[in-house]
């Protein structure tokens, strides 16, 4: 009757999901050898750097997307919430002159703020989270614009900040490989975001309200809570991606981050997260990220214009969703 | 005798419209295992949702292990030993067994949010063990079969220590195989002092299982029996036994022999298995059955919502080819669905709008655009035709009755010069006057020389209506009985003949 015990400890990883993200691994691959043949400057060490630090903003905005979609909902404020965060940042660094960790905090505050609103609008309030985080993407756009007057805010006070953020702990032990601090940051935050999503009653949560709501509900989980706090942690994520680019750009860019949140989610659903909920792994958003932001790479390195670029990027959603379906539809007891 | 450990007594409760329980007592008994059993609709589920907090009851008595009490919620009753599984699963997918059963309750480890998989993973193990549930913690639900996930739901309700374990319809959708390894779970149960409530329709099979039966029919508790006294004819009779409609059998003749519709080894997953049948012009066809027969996957098959695995279908005595409600439409099927709300209607549009939907190409010119004095002129014949009761054909159909909502239904495939029209509970819901009206409708259509398909789980309704009534269990066609002279009873027996059993 029982069939051959997985010996899996973690959960949310099916063999349907492996497979998704064994096919986005072996998507990347071949993407890395189809254009290390197509142009010699594609698998140089400065590329591979730029490649790094490219995933690195993408990534930590998909790890928070990730633990929404797991969840069943969906986050489209996170590309704004992280514009406002990185806004917030610099108000306190340049504005006020407050240290550059009471900075960072704020950042991160705002972000995870933002994200709990979300989740109060969905959870409380039970309007759509499409509708939700559409609107809280226009109010945290707005917000941007509002409290930089407009123009980008320089950290010019406060260099530290970038030197920090870009500077190479690596790059100190193998000068060839300047990896800046903020991909480590990307790396530390997907190895926690693992641990909660894995290891905790939160993540044990995301699953279980992903795969079914009412269920859960009846089994005496406070999903109104948990939902908000994983809107939160989306927000948190956010937050911290704010902060990242902040640091990277050396200014908070008040225009930017619209856009963003559909490459997260593209990440994240490349990477084998279910759309439909109750699906999807730490490792495959790492991974989905990596797809997303070499493929961008390789044809800027193969002069395709941006505008292409854009259409490319969006039909790889379409195509990774459209993967989703066909997997799901196949499943056993589906009728 | 020991103390009963639920004593339900004079339990009322009405819905709007209906007397769910009336009077209603219940009974259940340390280590035994209980059916009860009624007519859809009998009072049954809404009893044990009663016990288990999900519905408030409007007056009547509750006493567990002799003290009484009043349960609010599903929560409250967990805590006072009661669990019930639900007829649809309330398991979630994409979890291991162990986290399923425990879901809410992980055990934690150095931190009060970080859990304890490996604890988690043993205590669900010696759960299952303890239970004798062959079943591996770590495997996600969604490779289960349905049967074990039954059994991972009894580990669940189990795990809260339950003294009372209430079943709704745990058999509906097994083998018999799977059958036999639930009931030896509930056997064991049982040896425990667990009592059991089994709500369920196969009867043979409640011989097997149960210690007594209580039978239920429209809200009241009609009698408790000794299952080894009882015989299945007694609980059919005392199960039907309620006076007859009203109205007295109102079947027109009908001379006509033409076949209309002829559906041959139709089949589609478990509850479309091997399905033929013939409808003849002029006539209105009963499909019977219990809940979850198949009657509306049959005929929603033969309308090309769904894709049937094999079989054919055809109109006037030509083979067509239906795998879309479009095709079935071009071919003069209608299909009138259970819920009106959901698939019929669009209720938040207007009467005309409604009732041109299925034709407004026709009422178009070429350059699409409608031709709205068409359309009223349409509306308002329909609507005086079918006597819809509306102020205006520009009312919302939302704000409509039921029974004139599916007025409105019906008109929509009149006027799609609708041959073959299938009527899916087409009285549900709604109150006796409209009730009349549609059956008189539907004899009206008959007469007009269309085909009529009613699906009802009414007994009179279907008994009163039918030319020819079809009776489904599990899928297949068990019988076909003719209209006006056959009882309850003939139609109980065929619907509950399960496959390898004999009703005796």
């Amino acid at each position: 009757m029982s069939q051959t015990a997985t010996k899996r400890k973690g959960f949310g990883a099916t063999g349907r999901n492996a497979l998704q993200r064994l096919l986005a691994f072996s998507a990347l691959i071949l993407m890395v050898i189809i254009f290390s043949f197509a142009s010699e400057s594609f698998l140089t060490p400065s590329n591979i750097v730029g490649i790094l630090i490219a995933t690195t903003v993408i990534g930590i905005l998909a790890l928070g997307v990730t633990f929404v979609i797991i969840s069943g909902g969906i986050d489209l404020s996170v590309g704004t919430v992280m514009t406002l965060s990185a806004v917030m940042t610099a108000i306190f660094i340049t504005n006020l002159g407050l240290p550059i960790p009471i900075g960072i905090l704020a950042g991160v505050i705002t972000g995870s703020i933002a994200g709990w609103f979300n989740g109060f609008l969905i959870a409380k309030l039970n309007i759509p989270p499409f509708i939700a985080t559409l609107g809280t993407l226009f109010v945290a756009r707005g917000l941007a614009l509002v409290l930089s007057d407009l123009a980008p805010i320089y950290f010019n006070d406060a260099p530290e900040f970038n030197l920090i953020a870009m500077g190479s702990i690596i790059g100190s032990v193998i000068p060839a490989f300047p990896v800046p601090n903020i991909v480590l940051v990307f790396f530390a935050m997907a190895i926690i975001c693992g641990f909660i999503l894995n290891r905790t009653t939160l993540g044990r949560y995301t699953y279980a309200i992903g795969s079914n709501e009412e269920a859960t509900r009846l089994s005496g989980v406070n999903v109104a809570m948990w939902k908000m706090a994983i809107y939160a942690l989306g927000g948190c994520l956010a937050g911290v991606a704010g902060v990242v680019l902040a640091a990277r750009l050396n200014s908070a860019q008040p225009s930017l981050g619209f856009g963003y949140e559909l490459e997260a989610i593209a990440a994240a659903v490349v990477g084998g997260v279910s759309l439909r909920g109750g699906q999807g792994t730490i490792l495959g958003t790492v991974i989905g990220a990596f797809v997303i932001s070499t493929l961008t790479n390789g044809l800027r390195i193969l002069s395709v214009p941006q505008e292409w670029q854009i259409v490319v990027t969006g039909l790889i959603v379409i195509l990774a969703v459209y993967l989703d379906i066909v997997r799901r539809s196949r499943e056993p007891g589906a009728t | 005798m020991a103390t009963a450990l639920v004593q339900m007594s004079q339990v009322n409760k009405k819905f709007p419209g209906v007397n769910a329980l009336a009077d209603a007592h219940f009974e259940l008994l340390p280590g035994e295992v209980h059916a009860l059993v009624g007519e859809n609709g009998a009072g049954k589920s809404t009893m044990m949702k009663i016990l288990v907090g999900i519905y408030a009851k409007d007056s009547g008595q509750v006493l567990l292990e002799g003290k009484p009490v009043n349960i609010t919620n599903p929560k409250a009753a967990e805590a006072a030993g009661i669990s019930i599984i639900h007829q649809e699963l309330n398991l979630m997918n994409d979890l291991t067994v162990a986290q399923n059963i425990f879901i809410g309750r992980e055990p934690r480890k150095w931190l009060p949010f970080i859990i304890d998989e490996k604890k988690l993973v043993a205590n669900a193990q010696q759960l299952l063990s303890d239970l004798h549930i062959d079943l591996d913690p770590n495997e996600k639900v969604e490779n289960l079969s349905v049967a074990q996930q039954q059994m991972a739901e009894i580990a669940k309700a189990l795990s809260f220590k339950s003294k009372v374990l209430i079943m709704d319809e745990p058999t509906a959708t097994l083998t018999d195989r799977e059958i036999n390894e639930l009931f030896r779970i509930i056997r064991d149960l049982r040896s425990r002092g667990v009592g059991v409530v089994h709500i369920s329709h196969r009867l043979e099979e409640l011989k097997q299982i149960s210690d007594r039966i209580t039978v239920m029919r429209d809200g009241h508790t009609i009698e408790t029996l000794q299952t080894k006294d009882a015989s299945i004819d007694e609980v059919i009779r005392l199960m039907v036994g309620r006076t007859i409609f009203q109205e007295s059998p109102g079947i027109p003749e009908n001379p006509s022999k033409e076949v209309i519709l002829e559906v041959k080894n139709l089949n589609r997953g478990r509850l479309v298995q091997n399905v033929s049948f013939k409808l003849h012009r002029g006539e209105v066809l009963g499909f019977a059955g219990l809940v979850g027969a198949g009657r509306t996957e049959v005929l929603r098959a033969v309308f090309g919502a769904d894709k049937p695995r094999s079989g054919t279908i055809a109109v006037k005595g030509k083979e067509v080819k239906i795998n879309s409600p479009s095709a079935a439409v071009k071919n003069g099927i209608g299909y009138l669905s259970e819920d009106r709300k959901r698939f019929g209607l669009a209720t938040s549009m207007d009467v005309q709008t409604n009732i041109s939907l299925t034709v407004i190409s026709r009422l178009s010119d070429k350059l699409g655009r409608v031709n709205f004095g068409k359309i009223k002129a349409l509306a308002e014949k329909f609507v005086k035709q079918l006597g819809v009761r509306t102020p205006s054909i520009t009312q919302l159909v939302q704000f409509l009755s039921g029974g004139n909502q599916q007025k409105v239904a019906i008109a929509k495939w009149l006027n799609a010069d609708t041959e073959i029209i299938i009527f899916d509970e087409p009285t549900r819901g709604i109150d006796v006057g409209a009730k009349s009206e549609i059956h008189h409708l539907m004899n009206d259509l008959a007469a007009q020389g269309k085909g009529v398909i009613m699906i009802s789980s009414e007994l009179p309704e279907i008994l009163r209506m039918s030319h020819r009534i079809v009776v489904m269990c599990e899928g297949r066609i068990t019988g076909e009985l003719p209209g006006g002279v056959s009882t309850q009873e003939e139609i109980m027996t065929l619907a509950t003949q399960r496959v390898g059993a004999k009703a005796a």
